[in-house]
């Protein structure tokens, strides 16, 4: 035997010993700690007071007004057509969206993926959209759809989808696709430069592996490059709707949920009952069901995602 | 057909339609910009009779002369520079922490501050304004630049963390270990050898928080009511006047507005794509 | 350099044990190697050692020094990981000084470090390139010549070969052997192939469950198993066990008779009583072709003839267990047929079926252990 030694006890430090493990425990939380102070203070608690006034009987320009209303504002929320509506509305809003930026972006991420002349450049341009402030590239769209000074409705007219040029936003039918389609341009960049992030992260010998194993582009692409993409194509894809869904301003700048209501989002309404109606009570009350329904999207997504990693493994 | 011959039809075929999808993206992501560029150059008595003319027959840069020597633009641009720069920074600072911690280690308390970090971003932000107000007025932060600073980054913080955990998440943590056993602690591992790694991740994030931040409009208008501490969105509202809007000078101030935020695209752009992790692990 | 003390170590994980109480002592310059099968716990033991890891109880020291409330930074080792975790934006030369210029040591210092050490590994050539424009085995190097230029109290190897080929792997086992013997650090190295254990160690630590079941050299590990786990994981092709009943012939032999009746000779063993279950254990070579059953041959069905260059292995069926038996001859027997074989009574493991100990044998061998 060449260990010789048998050591006694030894002797530990119970002072050194405390300082390690706690500082073990503690570490995370000096790390999240900046911005959980800002989340609730910022967010959180103005959440908690916002949802107060669902059940209160707030109107700016009613002194009266103040009291405590109860479930009054969501009794009338539930045979409120405009607001049921409006939540058919935002369906197809976010999912028409959402649907167009991520396949573009997707589309978008895979070209810019490649080595090519001139990709800097392309890159640089083609994320332009994304710096445009809302308000502004929504009355640009608007502009671009009006016949008089924007020159899509002469296109269509002259690709025959289209009998006479007409502006698209004033008709019910038709109106909801403006501001899909400023939407559009506004958020592929968005899922473009996630993507490609992402795509920039996978290690290149996956594909020569696959390459060399006889693997065509297609089955590379499904076996080595969305497997990779889907952790951030699930998570963008989730907070995004979330986000589409209560992103009023284009609709707001483009149509003012109209005409006749026919673009009107939950999102929209509530900007309307608030400030065109200065009823804030309501207003509330609608945001609070906008919630629990994002809520519960959410939660269900999650689920989803819980219960298909379960089967896979 | 030889071989060569038909790969080298097949490669043109792609390249052709790789380069034909490319151009209509370009076009796409450009034609909205450049009729902002064309309406702002348009002279005010040939807006609406030439309105759908791809270029006017006359042109003219009065409105940007108007826009940069008249108004209080400038002044709006330096405003908006500031509170969308300093909101980019600190927010991805933040996130970046926060990200890390998500991504590394696992705490009580971990779930429940995930699922409030979600919460915040399903309520309608027009709801937040009246409560917001409340709590910051007391503070003198209302109508100053800090204030909306600290709204944009509460803001933006829960996107960016979950971006920043995702970019974590992809960087093997050996490399920290290894830097812990090389002589650092686990906080100058995260500075000197993992946030260096993740480049990519931090530029794309200060690109989406800076651009965000540089367009919200809504705070903007209700948390601000002094000029000196407005910012280039709401600088913009200014042209719509009770009777008409002032589209040339507005679209005008939009293109101009563009140019600070494009510097930023092109600052970041070298960071945002480069497979930095190659190389770390394994043979 | 240094000593490792490791004093009743436990982890646990919630409620989940993984190291329950492990003792070991490693002298100062000595090559430990770690073997166990996946996820008994060589790597957290490892990381316990490195700091990276808190240690739920008991005590590890370097040197004489508790080092349990030590940061990894603070404990004066150096690791290599099975991944390498080179930093990839830094050069192999900055790799290489990252501890160094950590430590504040002075320039030429490091300089000279890098280019002497750079010269040992054959890395001279490749100081300004980046990891990723190294190969495989390269790659490994950067990472032993980042643990070796900072002279640690000790080196701390987590399966550091695994992503290499087998020829790689097998030269590399020598160099590192080379450096250890040059450089005389204190080495703790995980591993599960048993080859770099046998090969490589001072003494082997075999860990199964989160316990360790046998410290000893490589020899005394492979003749003297402790019980049936380390006599079935060393060993390579693996030894051989059949189950049976004790039985006494006289002062001098003993036997075990099998299921079927057969009964196969060893020497007595001390702590067995007649009737006892127990578990013989044999390895490939100690169990010899002989001609018939009249030299003490068992009859056994041949299932397969496996050569392998050197050697071949006949795998045979007796009393219903498969036995693989190593020969340097070229047997050349059809499948089905039966042949004899014979068990060298004085190499055979005897181990108590209940306990899954070994029984040492009474006598002559009493000496031997
Ligand atoms: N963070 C953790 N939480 C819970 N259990 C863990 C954790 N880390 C490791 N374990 C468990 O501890 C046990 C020992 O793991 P360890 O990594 O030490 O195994 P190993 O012996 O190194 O195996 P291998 O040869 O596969 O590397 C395993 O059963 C593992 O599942
Ligand atoms: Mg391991």
């Amino acid at each position: 035997m060449n260990t010789g030694t048998q050591t006694g006890k030894l002797p530990v430090e119970r002072r050194g010993g405390f300082s390690r493990k706690f500082s073990g425990i503690i570490e995370p939380y000096l790390y999240v700690s900046p911005a959980l102070v800002l989340i609730i203070a910022v967010m959180l608690m103005p959440l908690i007071l916002g949802l107060s006034y669902a059940f209160r009987d707030i109107r700016i320009l009613n002194p009266f007004s103040g009291g405590f209303v109860g479930t009054a504002h969501f009794e009338a929320l539930i045979s409120d057509q405009a607001f049921l509506d409006a939540l058919a509305n935002t369906a197809w809003w976010t999912f028409g969206s959402l649907l167009f930026q991520f396949g573009l972006g997707l589309v978008l991420a895979l070209l810019l993926n490649r080595q090519f002349l001139g990709r800097r450049l392309v890159q640089a341009l083609v994320f332009l959209p994304w710096a445009v402030p809302t308000f502004l590239s929504g009355l640009n769209w608007a502009w671009m759809f009006n016949p008089v000074v924007g020159p899509l409705p002469h296109w269509m007219t002259s690709l025959g989808l289209m009998a006479e040029p007409f502006n698209i936003l004033s008709d019910p039918d038709l109106a909801m696709w403006g501001p899909i389609i400023a939407n559009i341009w506004f958020g592929i960049p968005f899922f473009a430069i996630t993507l490609l992030a992402a795509l920039q992260s996978i290690p290149k010998e996956l594909y020569e592996a696959a390459s060399i194993d006889g693997a065509t582009t297609r089955q590379q692409f499904i076996s080595i490059t969305l497997p990779f993409l889907a952790p951030t194509i699930a998570i963008t894809l989730m907070l995004r709707t979330i986000w589409i869904a209560n992103f009023a301003d284009l609709i707001v700048v483009m149509t003012n949920g109209g005409p006749a209501d026919s673009t009107q989002i939950v999102a929209s309404y509530i900007f309307t009952q608030a400030f065109r109606r200065l009823d804030f009570g309501y207003a509330s009350a609608i945001a609070a069901v906008l919630l629990v329904l994002l809520l519960a999207y959410a939660l269900s997504v999650i689920a989803l995602r819980r219960a298909m990693t379960h089967t896979d493994s | 057909m030889t071989l060569t011959g038909q790969t080298s039809t097949r490669k043109l075929l792609y390249w052709g339609s790789h380069y034909l999808m490319i151009a209509a993206f370009v076009i796409f992501a450009l034609f909205p910009l450049y009729w902002l560029l064309k309406v702002s150059v348009t002279p005010n008595d040939i807006l609406y009779t030439e309105g759908v003319r791809l270029w006017p027959s006359r042109t003219s840069w009065e409105n940007y002369a108007f826009v940069l020597t008249q108004s209080n633009f400038p002044h709006y641009f330096l405003n908006s520079v500031i509170v969308s720069g300093t909101t980019a920074l600190v927010t991805t600072l933040i996130a970046a922490l926060t990200g890390y911690a998500f991504s590394r280690f696992a705490f009580r308390g971990k779930v429940i501050i995930v699922a409030l970090m979600l919460i915040t971003q399903m309520f309608p932000l027009v709801m937040l304004i009246a409560p917001i107000f409340k709590i910051l007025a007391p503070l003198g932060l209302t109508d100053s630049l800090t204030g909306l600073i600290i709204v944009y980054t509460a803001f933006n913080v829960p996107f960016a963390t979950f971006l920043m955990q995702s970019f974590f998440d992809g960087i093997p943590k050996d490399l920290e270990e290894a830097a812990m056993i090389d002589g650092n602690t686990r906080f100058e591992a995260f500075r000197a050898i993992i946030l260096p790694l993740t480049l990519p991740g931090v530029a794309a994030t200060l690109g989406f928080v800076f651009t965000a931040a540089w367009s919200e409009l809504l705070f903007a208008l209700m948390l601000v009511s002094s000029e000196s501490a407005s910012t280039f969105p709401v600088g913009l509202l200014s042209f719509v006047s009770k009777f008409s809007v002032d589209f040339g000078q507005m679209m005008a101030a939009g293109v101009l507005a563009l140019v600070p935020a494009c510097l930023f695209f092109l600052l970041i752009q070298r960071y945002l794509v480069q497979g930095l992790t190659a190389g770390a692990v394994k043979g | 350099m240094a000593s490792i003390q490791i004093e009743n170590a436990r982890k646990s994980y919630g409620a989940v044990d993984v190291l329950h109480g492990i003792d070991l002592n490693i002298s100062d310059g000595e090559f430990i190697v770690l073997v166990g099968p996946s996820g008994c716990g060589k790597s957290t033991l490892l990381r316990m050692i490195a700091g990276l890891e808190d240690i739920t109880s008991g005590a590890i020291s370097i040197a004489g020094t508790v080092v349990n409330e030590l940061q990894p930074k603070d404990r004066d080792i150096a690791m290599v990981f099975q991944s390498y975790a080179l930093y990839p934006h830094m050069s192999v030369a900055e790799n290489m000084s990252y501890a160094l210029a950590l430590r504040k040591t002075a320039k030429e210092k490091i300089s000279d470090a890098i280019s002497g050490v750079a010269e040992i590994l054959g890395l001279t050539a490749l100081l300004d390139r980046r990891p990723k424009a190294l190969s495989g085995g390269q790659r490994q190097r950067v990472a032993m010549g980042r643990a070796i230029v900072r002279k640690p109290q000790a080196f701390l190897f987590d399966e550091p070969l695994s992503n290499l080929d087998a020829r790689l792997r097998e030269q590399m086992r020598t160099e590192i052997r080379k450096l250890h013997r040059r450089l005389g650090a204190t080495s703790v190295y995980v591993t599960h192939d048993q080859i770099e254990a046998m090969t490589m160690a001072d003494r082997i630590v075999a860990m199964h469950d989160g316990i360790i079941q046998q410290v000893g050299s490589p020899v005394e590990i492979y003749d003297r198993p402790a019980n049936i786990f380390v006599a079935s994981f060393i060993g390579s092709p693996a030894m051989n066990f059949l189950e049976g009943s004790y039985e006494i012939a006289d002062a001098t032999t003993a036997g075990i008779r099998l299921s079927d009746g057969a009964l196969i000779s060893v020497l007595p063993v001390a702590d067995a009583k007649p009737g006892q279950a127990i578990t013989l254990g044999a390895r490939p070579e100690h169990i010899s072709i002989v001609a018939d059953a009249q030299s003490g041959g068992l009859p056994a069905k041949v299932e397969l003839i496996e050569p392998m260059g050197l050697s071949t292995l006949v795998h045979v069926t007796l009393a219903g267990k498969p036995i693989k038996i190593f020969t340097m001859d070229r047997p050349d027997y059809p499948v089905d047929s039966f042949i004899h074989i014979a068990f060298d009574m004085a190499k055979i493991h005897v181990f108590d079926t209940a306990s899954e100990k070994r029984l040492p044998p009474a006598n002559a061998a009493g000496i031997l252990t």
